[in-house]
């Protein structure tokens, strides 16, 4: 049976326990996720969640093509019935994004006012941030810092473009429990640092992305099964609302998140 | 060909499965007791949990239906246990390694007599520490020892009485339904002005300590129950007018502490429960600073002590009563946290008006719900049990060195007398020993 090329989020128990989309929502929600695809030529669409501003939410939805390394296309919708393209984000958005704080207005055109530090804030007028791309630009990293795949769902070719394993029949119980089984959906980072001995076991095909073992704090997910063991489901304790959920042996896996948009600095003080 | 045969491996699953299946035995031998027992009682209420879930699932808040269900068994089994008036289903709160499922409880009244006990045994064994202090003085005077700390801790603030205030409610806890619920303890106002400065993520076992500064006196079972009680007393919510004092003179008493359901009680349209937060009053009294509903004076305590009496009241500063909001406030008299208001109010919908519910989201607890349609309302929190800053959180910084001893002439530093002061004052003294010499007829002291 071919998989659905939208990935339906199954409603386990608590995945986040303010995670389901509003009844009224969700039957809107993947009606216009099929257009997507024959519109923006995806091959694959997902919701990716939903950003709770303080006057309204953000729904985001995701979609890719052949190559799954490269770059996202975003849209977004505050109703779930009117989705608008995001644009990608660019270095200073990421920047101005990580000096905003506080929630998300639920305004897409409410400007943030910033504070500049150093010499330029006296010849430059204070920069003033929009909420869309602070939008853009949070979701960027969430995906960045945060986004996970169980290891072995994802294959590299050896002309560099990232497909999906269609071999790939679910991590086992005992991997399922431990960090070192889900690696970043990004450029990895910590690679090239390992030692040859540890490089000598990866498996190139594999093992080409950065797990979640060294991750900066340690002890920064939580993992839990529930149900008994029949689900796994991973936390972010830095970006509070990220959940990941993969039930051992089968195929499904994913991660949605639900909260406020905003990144957890006190995470050293709470663990 | 591998002569060592496979361990057969019992999935957790399995077990989990048993667990489940025990919420579903219905107790069939105990027909004729359970009679009995509704007769004297009274039937004890069993909160309509899926009811409960269906309302807030139209506002994308709440569980998986399979676990809704199970709470609602799992209380159901609460109830059969512990002798209970009324039942709640508080909330879960996510933890690192498990999480917590939270009811509200409140309990018959059986409990004084067991309370009493501890008490008195308490107090029984400070009464024996203190003559073993006694002696142990005694023994040291011979000793030179070191001067004593005149350090004196502040005055303990008694934690208010099981049924009132923060003590309210009693709160049963378990990791999952199908186990067995676990009772926190009371809180203390110590741990609830503790809980105020540390935040921490709980582990989800009740006896793991809380390591913090300032550090937190208990473990993480009182940590959790002052976070529920911080929670309860800002965040449950109903709509203004469910609730009315008892008597209309309490209103003006600052002790009001009871309130009744009015039964004439006419429930606003939905829309307008949305447009104006006037329409919502909180129905839990708020948690002054000093960690108590009620303002107590922490110096009539020391009035027992017939030694230190008289050295506390000096140093004791008059403290200010305080005084918290009233009961039955309204929550648009919260203030917001720069910009961002206490509380976004939304219906669930906005396609199908006559049906929509008005939901009520705390942006100061962040996971705080509460909906409200017609006559039904209820509040719920899931969340990670934290309260919501928009600045970082910062740890309280240690207090100051304690000065060793205060400064006097006798020890302060000074510049030592020149040549010609000395001879000065000792020319100065021998004129006085002359005169004293003179004055006197007996020569009697020595020099």
């Amino acid at each position: 049976m071919k998989p659905s090329p939208i990935r339906r989020v199954p409603t386990f128990s608590a995945c986040a326990p303010s995670s389901q989309v509003p009844l009224s929502s969700s039957g809107r929600r993947f009606s216009p996720l099929i257009n997507f695809m024959r519109d923006y030529r995806f091959e694959r669409v997902w919701f990716w969640g939903c950003i709770q501003g303080v006057r309204g939410a953000y729904y985001i939805a995701e979609g890719l093509g052949p190559d799954r390394a490269a770059p996202r296309s975003r849209l977004y919708s505050l109703n779930c019935v009117d989705w608008s393209l995001l644009t990608p984000a660019t270095k200073e958005m990421l920047a101005l994004a990580e000096q905003v704080k506080g929630r998300f207005q639920g305004d897409p055109s409410f400007e943030y006012g910033l504070l500049l530090y150093g010499l330029f804030a006296e010849e430059l007028d204070l920069p003033v941030m929009k909420e869309e791309a602070r939008l853009i630009a949070t979701i960027e990293l969430i995906d960045r810092e945060v986004g996970i795949v169980p290891r072995g769902a994802f294959v590299k070719t050896p002309l560099g473009a990232v497909h999906e394993n269609r071999h790939f029949e679910g991590l086992s119980l005992a991997e399922a429990k431990k960090l070192s089984s889900y690696f970043h959906l990004t450029k990895p980072v910590n690679l090239k640092n390992k030692t040859l001995l540890e490089k000598a076991d990866l498996d190139p095909s594999t093992d080409f992305l950065d797990s979640l073992e060294h991750d900066i704090p340690r002890g920064s997910w939580s993992i839990q099964l529930e149900k008994g063991g029949t689900v796994v489901v991973l936390r972010s304790l830095l970006w509070l609302g990220l959940t990941f959920y993969h039930v051992p042996m089968t195929k499904q896996f994913g991660y949605v998140y639900f909260g406020t948009g905003e990144k957890n600095l006190d995470l050293p003080f709470m663990l | 060909m591998d002569t060592l045969r496979d361990e057969h491996l019992i999935p957790p699953t399995f077990q989990a499965a048993v667990k489940y299946k025990a919420l579903f035995i219905k107790e069939g031998g105990e027909e004729e007791e359970e009679d009995d027992l509704e007769e004297e009682m009274g039937q004890p209420s069993l909160p309509n949990v899926m009811e409960t879930a269906f309302y807030f699932e139209q506002a994308g808040i709440g569980l998986n239906k399979d676990e809704s269900y199970y709470i609602f068994l799992a209380l159901k089994n609460l109830i059969n246990v512990q002798p209970i008036q009324t039942c709640r289903f508080w909330g879960k709160i996510l933890g690192l390694e498990m999480n917590y499922i939270i009811a509200e409880v409140q309990l018959q009244e059986v409990e004084e007599d067991e309370e009493i006990a501890e008490e008195g045994e308490e107090i029984v064994g400070e009464g024996e520490k203190e003559d073993e202090a006694e002696e142990e003085d005694e023994q040291k005077e011979k000793e030179a020892e070191p001067p004593k700390s005149t350090y004196k801790p502040p005055p303990e603030i008694p934690k208010e009485a099981n049924g009132t205030g923060t003590n309210k409610y009693v709160y049963f806890v378990c990791n999952e339904p199908g186990n067995p619920w676990v009772k926190l303890p009371p809180v203390t106002p110590a741990q609830i002005v503790c809980a105020r400065k540390i935040k921490k993520f709980f582990t989800g076992r009740l006896d793991a300590p809380v390591v913090s500064f300032p550090p937190f006196p208990g473990n993480e079972a009182n940590y959790l129950r002052a976070q529920i009680a911080r929670i309860s007393a800002g965040t449950h919510v109903s709509p203004t007018g469910f609730y009315q004092f008892a008597n209309e003179d309490e209103e003006e008493e600052e002790g009001a502490d009871t309130y009744e359901e009015n039964t004439e009680f006419e429930p606003p349209p939905v829309a307008e429960m949305v447009e104006s937060l006037a329409t919502w009053a909180h129905h839990v009294k708020g948690i002054l600073k000093q960690g108590r509903c009620v303002w107590i004076n922490p110096s009539q305590k020391s009035e027992e002590n017939d030694e230190d009496e008289e050295e506390e009241e000096e140093e004791v500063e008059e403290e200010q009563e305080e005084r918290g909001p009233p009961l039955l406030t309204l929550i648009s008299e919260d203030e917001g946290m720069k910009d961002i208001p206490a509380w976004t109010a939304q219906t669930s919908t906005d396609l199908i008006p006559q049906y929509s519910v008005a939901i009520l989201r705390s942006n100061r607890w962040p996971g705080a719900y509460a909906f409200a349609s017609g006559r039904k309302f209820e509040n719920i929190y899931f969340g990670w049990g934290h309260k919501y800053s928009p600045e970082n959180h910062t740890p309280e910084l240690p207090p100051p060195a304690q000065a060793e001893f205060p400064s006097g002439p006798g020890i302060t530093e000074t510049v030592d007398p020149t040549v010609e002061e000395e001879m000065a004052f000792k020319a100065a003294q021998e004129e006085a020993l002359a005169e004293a010499e003179e004055g006197e007829d007996e020569e009697g002291e020595d020099d």
